[in-house]
């Protein structure tokens, strides 16, 4: 999948209460969710940001607990991917398992400043700093898993295989 | 000849029907045990829903609604209804009703639902919680948990193992829950990103369970996938008479391959208070006595055991809660609720001025039963300290033992319980 959006930078361990505040999570509405989205970190975030952004974070994003919520609130927020260094391990599988793309590349998050407008090719891996013109090239995904992300997830993966027995 | 493997290799390669494993192998495994509570549980019956009607087990399909229960609002309420609904429907054997409900990871341990050499996923990040009795545990989202409720199956990716090796004489005041700290403060949040911990030497084999499992609870702090010990007489001591079916004791092999071994002399562990925002900002608690608290909270599937109420007792036994400290107790399971009155822990709280709730995680996630305002601090025994994690985004949240909680809340500030002398 390709995308182009502008680029909002966070730092490292961006953890999952601040994606989305447990105070929250007494719904699983995405668009309830997508309200609150980031605002422990940036008040501003969900006024700024606009449909096919990009988040961009240094190492760990996503660490702490285990709710989906975090890449549900991500994606109704509008946001197409997230680039970080590195994926806590549970976010890393919630959000191939529900649709979120993600990239995992240290150069490119080096590089892509805040407001830097970003297109994203999900297949090849490839990144384009718009703004500067840099590309950079993300760790491809394990077969296994881009045969999830292909078949539009996990439980679609599990229907497709239930349905060929 | 297998090639040598480690604690989390073999229980994998078990579960996958595989002779061995290596790290970084991309496996699918049949499942003992699938868990959600009652803020996961929901997105993951939409799971199931989509791919069948039926649960592939009900015997172990585990469903603990104890994160906003009993209900704390409207919408909480709904959200356990849903569980509710499903358990009746399903026949869910598991399924714990306030009343008998506790903090997930205490209470499961307790029943004798988890054992040895297990896999289990849960979701709920300390699901790795049960590593301590020698079980591959893991935490994951609703959808994982779904898929497995649905066909008792999951993918992994082969962890690399990284050996604490844990010997040498403790210092005083000094619990399992320090130990954990002190090895989050050593590696970072991410030290142990997509690989497994295993935790062995003689400062493990001389701990109590519940210490144990204070241990392997926050291995998820570290970024870990499970937090292993091997079992021994202290853990079959504890498993006997609680899981009823057989359980595996898989023993790590002594060549087995390792990505890192860290040895840690127990001597040079302190009492340790993990400071805001994260896990891994620890100092001795020594160095922390200038911090004020508004609040403690003495619970959570970290340290809502019993040995953890006797701990915090211990030291709030004929002393007062300060005036300006609010003490939140919460026993983990009904057991520990019933054991606490029985030995006269109950009368120490309510005689220091405590507040004594019913199990349920509350305040630990924000929650409710001890939410922070604007700029106020609380010392819990939980296990997050991330922004906003109990309340207000400018509260804090500072992560320590029981008995340095219970000293905090007589003091004032944060302290050790020799202070109070």
């Amino acid at each position: 999948m390709q995308f182009k959006g502008t680029a909002h930078r966070y730092g490292r361990d961006i953890d999952t209460d601040v994606i989305i505040p447990a105070r929250y999570l007494t719904t699983s509405d995405p668009v309830e969710l997508a309200k609150h989205c980031l605002e422990d970190l940036d008040t501003q975030f969900v006024a700024k940001v606009a449909p096919g952004d990009i988040l961009v974070a240094e190492e760990n994003f996503g660490c702490g607990s285990s709710r989906e919520h975090a890449p549900i609130a991500i994606k109704a927020a509008g946001v197409d991917v997230v680039i970080a260094k590195s994926f806590a391990r549970i976010f890393y599988r919630n959000a191939i398992n529900t649709g979120l793309a993600i990239m995992e590349c240290p150069a490119a998050v080096d590089a892509i400043k805040g407001g830097d407008v970003v297109s994203v090719d999900t297949e090849t891996g490839t990144i384009v700093d718009e703004t500067t013109g840099e590309t950079f090239t993300a760790q491809p995904f394990p077969p296994f898993i881009a045969e999830i992300i292909e078949a539009g997830g996990l439980v679609n993966r599990w229907k497709n295989k239930l349905g060929q027995e | 000849m297998t090639r040598p493997m480690t604690m989390a290799e073999k229980i994998l390669a078990a579960h996958a029907g595989l002779d061995e494993v290596v790290p970084g192998q991309l496996i699918e495994c049949d499942l003992d045990l699938v868990l959600a509570n009652d803020v996961t549980a929901p997105i993951a019956i939409k799971t199931v829903r989509q791919i069948t009607d039926k649960v592939f087990d009900p015997e172990k399909v585990l469903l603990v609604p104890d994160h906003y229960v009993p209900n704390k609002d409207i919408k909480s309420a709904e959200q356990a209804k849903i569980v509710r609904e499903f358990a009746r429907e399903q026949d869910i054997t598991h399924f714990y009703e306030v009343g008998c409900m506790g903090v997930e990871h205490a209470l499961l341990p307790e029943q004798g639902v988890v054992g040895a050499g297990d896999l289990i996923i849960g979701a709920d990040s300390h699901t790795c919680t049960y590593g301590a009795l020698g079980a591959f545990s893991t935490g994951v989202g609703s959808t994982d948990a779904g898929v497995g409720m649905a066909t008792g199956k999951a993918w992994f990716k082969v962890p690399s193992t990284i050996l604490f090796k844990i010997n040498g004489q403790l210092n005083p005041g000094v619990t399992g829950k320090d130990i954990i700290l002190h090895i989050i403060g050593k590696i970072g949040v991410d030290g142990a990103l997509y690989q497994a911990m295993e935790f062995t030497g003689d400062v493990i084999a001389n701990l109590p369970m519940d210490e144990r499992f204070s241990i392997s609870n926050m291995a998820i702090e570290a970024g870990g996938k499970a937090g292993l010990m091997e079992v021994d007489d202290v853990t079959r001591a504890y498993m006997d008479g609680r899981v009823e079916r057989p359980y595996i004791e898989y023993h790590p092999d002594p060549d087995a391959e390792y990505a890192q071994v860290i040895e840690i002399d127990g001597a040079d562990i302190v009492p340790t208070v993990a400071f805001p925002h994260l896990p891994s900002n620890t100092r001795p608690v020594a160095e922390a006595r200038d911090v004020k608290i508004d609040q403690a909270v003495i619970g959570s599937c970290t340290n809502g055991r019993l040995d953890d109420m006797r701990q915090a007792a211990a030291v709030l036994k004929g002393r007062k809660v300060h005036p300006d400290v609010r003490c939140i107790v919460i026993p983990a399971t009904q057991q520990v609720y019933r054991q606490c009155m029985e030995e006269g822990l109950m009368d120490v709280f309510l005689d220091a001025n405590c507040a004594v709730s019913t199990p349920t995680c509350g305040p630990c996630l924000g929650g409710y039963m001890g939410i922070l305002a604007a700029g106020e601090r609380a010392i819990a025994t939980t296990n997050r300290n991330f922004v906003g994690r109990m309340g207000d985004p400018t509260s804090e949240v500072y992560l320590s033992s029981p008995a340095v909680a219970a000293a905090s809340a007589v003091l004032g500030h944060i302290g050790l319980p020799e202070d109070l002398d």
